[in-house]
Order: structure tokens, then sequence, then C-alpha cells
């Protein structure tokens, strides 16, 4: 029988638990609200992920992670394009590049990364296709799913907490002016860094993240960070409207407007 | 005859309808709702819409509270109601700490988009369990400028005091200008 439905019915976190316990084999497809996700998995444990179209292949990941340059993995699909993941695998360890602990961290890391995110996917369908396994010329791993559940579920509830503090990505930033607060006396890394020379009010945090290449929740985390050692604050991002009465008090003059605030206060007084 | 508007703000459940009850010449007119999601359902009903109260002040002057809704999903609604106020209550549970981070949050949205003066009101300080103003102050990370007043938002005295020191607030800003 299909095993198919809707996430906001069965979440993500019970169809692993499912999947676990019923120890089953096959792959699980998740249509989420912007793009689609496949996660593989043999005798319940998890094996092989690939999220829309990203470039899941050997030489995709270790670009992504950095172990590689573009211009490395370029020169590898052009000289080894033909080649299966377990063949280029063998080829950068014979080549003296990597190692295979290497690899398999890499593949590894890459797979828990998509899984964690789709913890958050709250919205869309799920099918599960018992049997159906990844293509073969790909490398998979095989990690117990019960670890991989209690991770997710810890990062969902840090998702929600971000989401929660920090509702808004369309607002801007911009550093606080205030003595002491000096991001340069900060010590920061790469990835925020990366975030805070683009802090200006003319650039939502969308924006910013879009640049930089990071997902919501990488983006919020930094953001979550600097808002919380007070070195920036959320503003209305430059050029963004005012709702069009705002600020507007009725009378236009200055002891009018006193005089109005002033009726208020003694009514309410009197209360 | 002239209208002028504030806004009550906050997490669900906070006591937003209870303040505006609280002063409303009135009855609230409240859209609540029977609430359907299991997870919020630590009370009967929430408002679906918003409040709305009034205060007639004089012949050509009224003040209207609008409640903003408590429940997430309703978020939409913010932008409309923060249109030309004069300023904003953001209204905490002070005995539900999960509710802090929301009420952070609701207060940034709600500055970035409403650049007006505002106050935060400690709600329920009647519980027990309520955290004091003092350390609410430090779980918001507000600073020192912004005025938290201790509420209880059915008791009507209470209630006064924070739209006065609201007031204060909004008189003082005029003469800075
Ligand atoms: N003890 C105590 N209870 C309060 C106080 N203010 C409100 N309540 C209670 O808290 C609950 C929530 O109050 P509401 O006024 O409905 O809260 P709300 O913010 O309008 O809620 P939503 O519209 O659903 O977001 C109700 O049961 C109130 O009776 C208070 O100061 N002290
Ligand atoms: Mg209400």
């Amino acid at each position: 029988m299909a095993l198919k439905g809707n996430l906001r019915d069965f979440s993500v976190t019970q169809l692993l638990n499912l999947i676990n316990l019923a120890r089953k084999t096959g792959t699980l497809t998740l249509e989420g609200p912007n793009e689609a996700a496949w996660v593989s998995f043999r005798e319940g444990k998890l094996i092989f992920a690939q999220l829309g179209n990203e470039d899941g292949t050997l030489t995709g990941i270790l670009l992504k992670s950095g172990k590689i340059t573009a211009k490395q993995a370029q020169l590898i699909k052009s000289h080894a394009g033909e080649k299966s993941d377990q063949e280029l695998g063998l080829m950068l360890i014979n080549a003296g590049y990597l190692n295979q602990h290497d690899i398999l961290a890499n593949i590894r890391q890459y797979i828990l990364d998509i899984v964690y995110r789709l913890f958050t996917w709250i919205e869309g369908y799920f099918r599960f296709d018992a049997d159906v396994l990844p293509p073969d010329d790909r490398i998979t791993i095989r990690l117990d799913l019960e670890n991989v559940i209690m991770e997710g579920s810890r990062r969902i509830r840090e998702w929600e907490q971000l989401q929660e503090e920090i509702p808004n990505l369309d607002m801007a930033l911009n550093f606080v002016d205030r003595p002491g607060a000096n991001i340069r006396d900060v010590n920061l890394n790469v990835q925020e860094w990366k975030v805070v020379s683009y802090i200006n009010p003319k650039n939502t945090i969308r924006q910013i993240a879009k640049t930089n290449r990071m997902n919501d929740l990488e983006i919020r985390r930094i953001v979550y960070g600097l808002l919380q050692a007070g070195l920036v604050e959320v503003v209305r991002p430059v050029g963004m409207p005012l709702p069009p009465q705002a600020r507007q008090l009725p009378p236009v003059n200055k002891e009018q407007q006193a005089s109005l605030v002033n009726r208020l206060i003694n009514r309410i007084r009197s209360l | 005859m002239q209208t002028v508007k504030m806004v009550v703000t906050g997490p669900f459940n906070a006591g937003k309808t209870a303040f505006i009850q609280a002063i409303s010449e009135i009855d609230v007119v409240s859209t609540e709702r029977k609430i359907s999601s299991e997870a919020e359902r630590v009370k009967e009903t929430t408002t679906v819409a918003m409040d709305f109260g009034r205060i007639t002040v004089d012949d050509d002057l009224v003040l209207y509270l609008f409640g903003t809704p408590g429940q997430k999903r309703f978020d939409f609604m913010w932008e409309i109601l923060s249109e030309g106020m004069l300023g904003f209550v953001v209204i905490v549970d002070s005995a539900r700490p999960e509710t802090f981070r929301e009420a952070k949050g609701i207060l940034q949205t709600f500055r970035a988009y409403a650049p007006t003066p505002y106050v935060v009101a400690a709600n329920k300080q009647d519980r027990d369990d309520a955290w004091t103003v003092e350390d609410l102050r430090i779980a918001l990370k507000l600073d020192r400028k912004i005025k938290m007043l201790p509420c209880v938002a059915s008791d009507r005295e209470s209630v006064k005091k924070v739209l006065l020191e609201l007031l204060y607030s909004i008189l003082e800003e005029m003469k800075e200008k």
C-alpha cells in the first residue's frame, strides 16, 4: 500500500519515526511549497538525500563544503564526467587529494543538512515508495535515524524560536549607535562577517541571505546572535513606504497636538 | 469630529481583550471565536480579527482602542492596524515566559512599522507566578528608556495608569521635536 499524505497531518518527524520502527527500505518524496526532496532508507537507516535540483554528486558536495574550488570542480566534470561517484572517489583518494574518511564525512554532512532542513517543512505532501533506491552511481551512507530525529527535533525548536524572535526577514538591520558597541571589537566567524559586511538600512535581511546563499535558518541564527549582543537593531528598510497616515496626528499644529493629547489625558484620569 | 487611535498588541492570551474591555465605554466589539487548534487551547475563545473599544473625550474627540488578534496566522492584520496611530501598548503575560520571545518579535515588528511611542504592560501581576517588571525587562532586553508598567488587565485603575503613561510619552516626544 502506498504511504502518502499531507505533512500537516503527518509530520516529517512522525514519518522518520515510522520508517525507523518499521525498518523500511525505499524513498520518501516530499513536496514542499518551493521545492521537492528525496530521502532514501535501507532497513530503516538513512542512506541518501537529494534536495530540489541541487548538485548532490560527489563533485557538487565537495564544492559546497569548500573541499575543492569551482575551478577544480569544473576540471573534474570535464575529465571525469562519465565516472560514477564511487570511481571518482577512488580517483581522488589515489591522487592523494582526500582520504576515504573525508569523503564519507562530507557526504554524511551534506545528507544530514538536507534532512534537518526538512524538519522545518510543515506544509506539503509526502509519498513513500518502497524499494525505490537512489541511482547506482551515488555513494550511500548508513545512519541511525534515532539520532537524526533527536537532532532534527532540537533544530525545529530552535527554528520556531528564531522565527518568533525575528518574524520578518523583509526588515533591514542597522548598527547600534552606542559607546562600547563596536563591531570591530567582536570576534566574528567567516559567516558572520559575510552578513555584517552587508548590514545597511538599504538591505533587507532576506537580501543579505540571498547574496550570501544562506537559508532562512542560517541567516536568522546569525542575526539573532548580533541582536543578542546588542550590536545591531531591526529597522524599517530605506525606501519601504510608511503606512499612509502613520505618524500623522490630525491637527498639524504643534500646540493643537499637545492640547489634543492633554484632553485625552484628562479624560482618562477622570474615568 | 476627530478620532485618534491607539493599538493594544501582544502574544496570544496575554490579556489584550481584557485590557480594552476594562476601559472601553462600549462592549468590546470583539471578534472572538472558539479555538480550533489543539496546541493553543489554553482557553475557550480567541480574538480572530480585532478588538475595538471606544472612549469619548468630548463632543469632538473620540479615542479608539484597537486590539490585535493574538494567533500568529493573523499577522497580516498588523500593518493595517498600525496605520495612523498615536502609540501602542505591548501586553505581555508575565506568568508565561514561553511567550516572551514572541512578545519581543511583535515589539520589533511594530516598532519598525510604526515609529510611534509605546509602553510595555507586564500583565497578570496578580498571579503568584508572575515575573517582576525588573526581571521581565531583562528577559525582553528592553532599554531603561522604555517604560514598563505592572498591570492587571481586569483592574481599570491599572489599565488607566498604562494608557496615561503612554500619553505622557507621546506628549514628551512632541516637545522634543
Ligand atoms: N489573573 C489574570 N488573568 C488575566 C489578566 N488579564 C487577562 N487575564 C485572563 O487571561 C486570559 C486571556 O485574556 P484575553 O483578554 O482573552 O487575552 P487576549 O490577549 O485578548 O487573547 P487573544 O485575543 O486570544 O490573543 C483570560 O482568561 C483572561 O481572563 C490579569 O491581569 N490577571
Ligand atoms: Mg483577544
